[in-house]
């Protein structure tokens, strides 16, 4: 869908996109003057929900914005993609920027909002400057801008770039970020439909949830849903990395068997045996090779094998793969992004590390699986933002599923994968198609 | 303090916020100031303050506060290897040891003639090009094999 047709090097281009039906909705929805409750109600049909993480359903998330309010109000792109394992926002403001700016104009037409920014992850350089000669040729053709295709509806739209901290995907930190101040998220209550960017009615969503908005206006809420099945309606764009042989997104309807995407993705890894996914992001917490071959990729299964499609990045590790330096690796990573705010999160996170480190160097302690189910149900549910959370849940899965494999290199102060096979599984390696 | 070059570009960028929201486009000031500049040195933050009419401290918080801008000098090629763990499944580790063993050098330090900088990135939103790295905070380069590593070496004036 968001990415069909767009393998050129020129799809990016407005006519391009123009050629594959684009700005179509939003032509027809300024031109008959759709009202703003259609929208809305279009989108609540198609149960399209939130692509950025938590999966709330975008709808719903557009009808609290106080559509009369008579000030100021403001739309947020969160393209600060820095979840672990999640590389789809990059690919489709790289391919189809378009379909984010189309998305973002019939956001700002439903909510009655004058302007919006799209957040950039800081890494992307050369894709935020491919946005903003997008965001040109989109102004120029005015698609976006004062008085869009001569109508009285204007919506100004800018590309805003970050400069490497993981925090800002949150929301709030976000717009602190915008502010021009430090990507700290705030207290919620209230939240951003009320109090948001300089302290007026915001809407943020992520990249692929305005993308996908052109597509639903054009095939109706009913046809999106039915792409994929009831309460996980469309389709979704999965980042699938690690351990396969052909790492890349894949953009499949909700409710595809998990074996069919790591079909698609080129299957394991010289033939070896797939040992875990993280199917969310590096947030969403492990679930073992035997129940995820059973999991669909939608909301609903993966949440019932106790995990979250989260972003919809699918990390995959074989049996090379050794746990305790995989969560080593994402522990020092949470304490390394925390913002520094609260205090559970500041010290829980670096708790947490120094501890699964010492597990990993031979110097754990028969107590410590105990001691770190009790630093994360300290931190969780005690925070200001989802960032505890999302460092406790990969301690708190790896250590319910995985727990034999600490429990070994405690007692054997070493990895239970000899590290000539982890040296080896980790090699440098490269699909031949790239 | 900044060329006018420089000056040009950052009212580009005020000129996206409210007027009264001048602060707003600091992130991108600073950038702008450090490709420049090298780095932030106190005094280069402090004139972006001053530019923007905004207190000093506030624009240091935000330049100590994101990981991309330097407080310190580095040298005139920065290299960010992303070692998170869906790129380290793929050979981001590997990558990163290959290039201090070639430019004899750990993470955080810079080569005696001043010409390479190594640091650790985390998650650059890439994992299906693993392994990647950042050249000047700005050029992504994918997939980089220990072949690609020498001819990026090579380009930028390495052995
Ligand atoms: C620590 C943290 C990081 C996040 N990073 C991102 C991100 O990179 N991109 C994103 O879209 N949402 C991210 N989110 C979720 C956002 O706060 C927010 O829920 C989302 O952007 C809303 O858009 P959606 O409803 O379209 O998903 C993050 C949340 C947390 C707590
Ligand atoms: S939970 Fe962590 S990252 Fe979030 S606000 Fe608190 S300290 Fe900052
Ligand atoms: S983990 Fe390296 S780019 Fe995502």
């Amino acid at each position: 869908m968001i990415l069909a047709g767009c393998d050129g090097d020129r799809s990016w281009r407005l006519q391009d996109y123009l050629a594959r039906g684009g700005y179509a909705a939003l032509k027809k929805i300024v031109a008959e003057k759709i009202p703003q409750e259609t929208i809305i109600a279009e989108l609540k049909t198609s149960v399209l929900r939130g692509r950025g993480g938590a999966g709330f359903p975008t709808g719903l998330k557009w009808s609290f914005m106080p559509r009369s309010f008579p000030g100021d109000k403001y739309l947020a792109c969160n393209s600060d993609e820095g979840e672990p394992g999640t590389f789809k926002d990059r690919d489709i403001l790289r391919y189809n920027p378009h379909s984010v700016i189309e998305g973002m104009a019939i956001a700002a037409y439903a909510m009655g909002a004058a302007r919006g920014y799209n957040y950039i992850h800081g890494e992307i350089f050369e894709i935020y400057q491919r946005f903003e000669e997008a965001l040109e040729e989109a102004r120029a053709a005015q698609l976006i801008g004062q008085n869009i295709l001569g109508s009285d509806f204007s919506f100004e739209l800018f590309a805003h770039h970050g400069y490497g901290a993981y925090i800002c995907g949150e929301e709030t930190a976000l717009l602190e970020s915008i502010e021009g101040k430090k990507g700290q998220p705030r207290f919620k209550p209230p939240f951003p439909a009320s109090y948001g960017l300089y302290g007026k009615p915001t809407t943020i969503n992520n990249t692929e949830t305005f993308a996908s908005v052109p597509f639903i206006m054009n095939m109706g809420g009913e046809g999106f849903l039915n792409l994929g099945k009831p309460n996980n309606g469309g389709m979704k764009l999965f980042s699938v990395s690690g351990h396969v042989n052909r790492p890349g997104n894949y953009e499949v309807p909700m409710g595809t068997p998990f074996a069919e995407l790591l079909e698609m993705a080129g299957g394991m890894r010289g033939g070896r045996k797939l040992k875990a996914v993280i199917p969310g992001g590096s947030s969403a917490p492990v679930v073992p090779a035997g129940i995820m071959m059973d999991c669909t990729m939608d909301y609903d299964s993966i949440s019932k094998a106790g995990s979250m499609l989260g972003s919809g990045a699918v990390i995959v590790m074989d049996e090379t793969t050794c746990m305790v330096k995989a969560l080593e690796r994402l522990s020092y990573f949470y304490f390394e992004e925390s913002c520094g705010q609260c205090t559970p999160c500041r010290e829980g996170t670096g708790w947490l590390y120094r501890v699964v480190h010492r597990i990993e160097h031979g110097l754990g302690r028969p107590d410590d699986l105990d001691l770190l189910n009790s630093v994360t149900a300290n931190i969780m549910g005690r925070t200001i933002c989802a960032l505890g959370d999302a460092a406790s849940m990969p301690v708190q899965s790896f250590v319910k599923h995985f727990g034999d494999e600490f429990m070994y290199h405690i007692e054997n102060k070493k990895c239970l994968v000899p590290p000539e096979v982890q040296y080896a599984g980790s090699q440098i390696y490269v699909s031949p198609s790239c | 303090m900044l060329s006018q070059e420089s000056l040009q570009q950052i009212d580009r960028e005020v000129a996206k916020y409210p007027p009264e929201q001048k602060q707003s486009a600091v992130m991108a000031a600073l950038r702008i100031a450090q490709v420049e500049k090298g780095w932030l040195a106190n005094e280069t933050i402090e004139f972006v303050a001053n530019y923007l009419g905004m207190p000093p401290i506030a624009a240091y918080e935000v330049a100590s506060f994101y990981n991309m801008y330097d407080l310190q000098p580095v040298g005139r090629h920065k290299i960010t290897v992303c070692t998170n763990l869906p790129c380290a499944l793929s050979g981001g580790v590997h990558a990163a040891e290959y290039l201090k063993e070639k430019l004899g050098i750990d993470f955080n330090e810079t080569t005696p003639d001043g010409l390479f900088t190594l640091k650790e990135g985390e998650c650059m939103g890439a994992c299906g090009d693993a392994p990647v790295l950042l050249h000047n905070n700005h050029r992504m380069c994918s997939w980089m094999t220990k072949e690609r590593i020498d001819q990026l070496l090579a380009e930028l004036g390495g052995k």
